[in-house]
């Protein structure tokens, strides 16, 4: 696929995935939505473009791992895993309902494509460098993507790991930070300042690189240009727009952890839907170039 | 009975004869591999062994992620920082994924000795215990340590093993065998059950020979799985001599006499006497002084024996 088909073929996704997360949450009456949302270009990039995987084979040993670290994004993921065809779109509406396969938080054991279950902060980035390590072992070339909320970088769990994956030579492992500024109580800034994300992880021995994580081409550039060293693992920090895509939760902190009402979810939607038919076109079209 | 062995001991011995088996075990330690032993596996097997440092919660996630991998991954550390300190880790991740996690601490209890009561946990069963899916397993000595550690290892899912530090009397032969959520009848006797677990199996044995001078027979059971608990056999005694003493070098709350209480409460209710660390943190002094300081010697089992017994009537 030619450059620009390519990034229009993964908008549409994002656009697909944002319309579902939001969707889903509704239908829910709970969940997670500005965090679901900042990640969806990020997500999207990994599973419909740069992440070697097989939704018939979610065993496949070759295959590329993703660790959601910040596991309240989950809609984020089912939105991904659904469209990928891990399981059929059906699901989607029984999120957070009990005998779901889509649990609040995502659960290995009920939901296929999920490869660990996460939930409790601070932990994905130890479990992929845990998988990182089993595969070196096994000779196995795969890769390990670990997606990071900015807020749950407060968590000392984070740097324990941070330390142990250049120190291990764990190239196959990169770390994407959804930097959107904004956690539960207000701004990272405020709540418990974060200093600077990329600084950290960079004297921390990784190799750091910073995109907006809606910008299509800076993320697959961020997320497939092999690093300087292949031993030293790459940190993206992608800087975000919390509840992105939908106009009255962009930026705001409430809309952490809520879910829209029949109105807010009707203007959600509506302005979802368009942005995932101008991109539908928009891809229709640079498939066509 | 002579020799004395800690169960730390077979720790690292028992993962290099795992691996030379073929079975996929790694561990992961946290910057106390010489005092768990698994250095001694990581000098046999240096690929295997990876340390994180300082870092007990990286360490049950890197561990998780080595299982998630498909490898049998066993921890480190001492007990109160491996379950305490990475209590939600192993909760949140290692259970509730259903990991192959064998968290195997070493330096449980009292017989941590002058170190004292930051590094004696005393919690560790009551915690480990409460969380679905994960099997807790107390050797009683370094032989009993070495086959649960093989079992722990060749069985799926979430493993604690309670490892101690201090050199105890090697209580088995080489012919013992470890069934997974069995208790061990080593003394058949009629008067009262003494269920024990750990280093509480040599007390328990002595506390049975001074009551059998005195005409009281005791039934030693030893309980080296306290989940899944081998309500059968536990029921059986209890109902055999209508008075159980449970001991265990452990808080008295929530661990293996707990445990016991659950199950006679509900199947056979039944006299019964806790002897354990009285819901108080540990302190500093030789392992056999604190062992009497605490309550926790043979005589004093054989005591609340008798005490027990008069009160029943």
């Amino acid at each position: 696929m030619t450059g620009a088909g390519r990034i229009a073929a993964i908008e549409a996704k994002a656009a697909r995935m944002r319309y579902d997360i939001v969707e889903m949450i509704a239908e829910a009456g709970s969940g997670h939505p500005g965090g679901s949302l900042s990640a969806a270009d990020i997500v999207a990039a990994l599973y419909f473009d740069v992440m070697q995987h097989d939704p018939t084979r979610p065993d496949w040993p070759e295959r590329d791992r993703f660790v959601l670290s910040k596991g309240h994004a989950g809609p984020v993921l089912y939105a991904a895993l659904a469209e990928a065809g891990y399981f059929g779109r059906d699901h989607l509406a029984t999120l957070r309902k009990l005998g779901s396969i889509l649990q609040g938080h995502p659960d290995c054991l009920k939901c296929s494509g999920v490869e660990v279950s996460t939930g409790s902060l601070g932990q994905g980035l130890a479990i992929a460098n845990g998988m990182a390590l089993s595969l070196r072992m096994d000779e196995n070339p795969a890769r390990v993507f670990c997606l990071l909320g900015d807020g749950e970088l407060q968590e000392g769990e984070v740097w324990e790991s941070a330390m142990f994956a250049p120190h291990h030579g764990l190239g196959a492992v990169t770390a994407i930070i959804d930097h959107n500024g904004l956690q539960i109580d207000g701004a990272c800034s405020e709540v418990m300042c974060l200093g600077g994300v990329a600084e950290k992880f960079a004297a921390f021995g990784w190799e750091v690189r910073e995109t907006s994580g809606h910008d299509i081409e800076g993320l697959l550039d961020a997320l497939t240009e092999p690093a300087a060293d292949p031993a030293v693992p790459v940190a993206i920090v992608a800087y975000t727009v919390k509840g992105k895509g939908v106009s009255f939760m962009e930026g705001e902190a409430g809309w952490h952890g809520k879910a829209p009402n029949a109105e807010q979810t009707t203007t959600a939607l509506g302005e979802l839907g368009i942005q995932l038919e101008a991109a539908t076109t928009a891809m229709i079209e640079g498939g066509a170039r | 009975m002579s020799e004395k062995r800690a169960t730390r001991e077979a720790y690292g011995a028992t993962l290099i004869e795992l691996a030379g088996e073929g079975v996929p075990v790694v561990a992961v330690d946290a910057d106390l591999s010489g005092s768990t032993t698994t250095a001694k596996f990581g000098a046999a097997y240096p690929d295997r062994l990876f340390n994180v440092g300082i870092a007990e919660q990286n360490m049950i996630g890197t561990a998780a992620g080595l299982a998630v991998g498909g490898k049998v991954a066993f921890t480190g550390s001492f007990a109160v920082f491996a379950t305490g300190r990475a209590y939600d880790q192993i909760r949140n991740t290692v259970c509730y994924s259903n990991l192959n996690v064998k968290v195997a601490p070493t330096h449980a209890g009292v017989t941590v000795g002058p170190d004292g009561g930051s590094h004696q946990m005393l919690e560790d069963i009551a915690l480990m215990r409460v969380l679905p899916g994960m099997r807790v397993l107390v050797p009683a000595d370094a032989v009993a340590a070495r086959a649960a550690i093989r079992v722990a290892a060749t069985t799926p899912g979430p493993f604690y093993v309670r490892l101690g530090r201090t050199a105890v009397p090697v209580i088995y032969g080489d012919d013992y065998t470890f069934e997974l959520g069995k208790a061990r009848v080593l003394r058949e006797g009629a008067h009262v059950t003494l269920a024990a677990c750990g280093v509480m199996v040599e007390q328990a044995l002595a506390a049975a020979e001074e009551l059998e001078r005195e005409g009281v027979y005791a039934e030693v059971l030893d309980v080296s799985t306290i989940k899944p608990l081998d309500a059968a056999t536990i029921t059986s005694s209890a109902l055999k001599t209508g008075a159980v003493v449970t001991c265990e070098e452990h808080s008295i709350i929530g661990g293996l006499g707990s445990a016991v209480a659950e199950v006679l409460g509900e199947l056979a209710p039944t006299p019964l006497v806790r002897i354990g660390v009285r819901d108080v943190f540990g302190t500093s002094g030789e392992p056999a002084e604190l062992m009497a300081h605490f309550g926790l010697m043979g005589a004093d089992i054989a005591s609340a024996a008798r005490d027990l017994l008069a009160r029943r009537g």
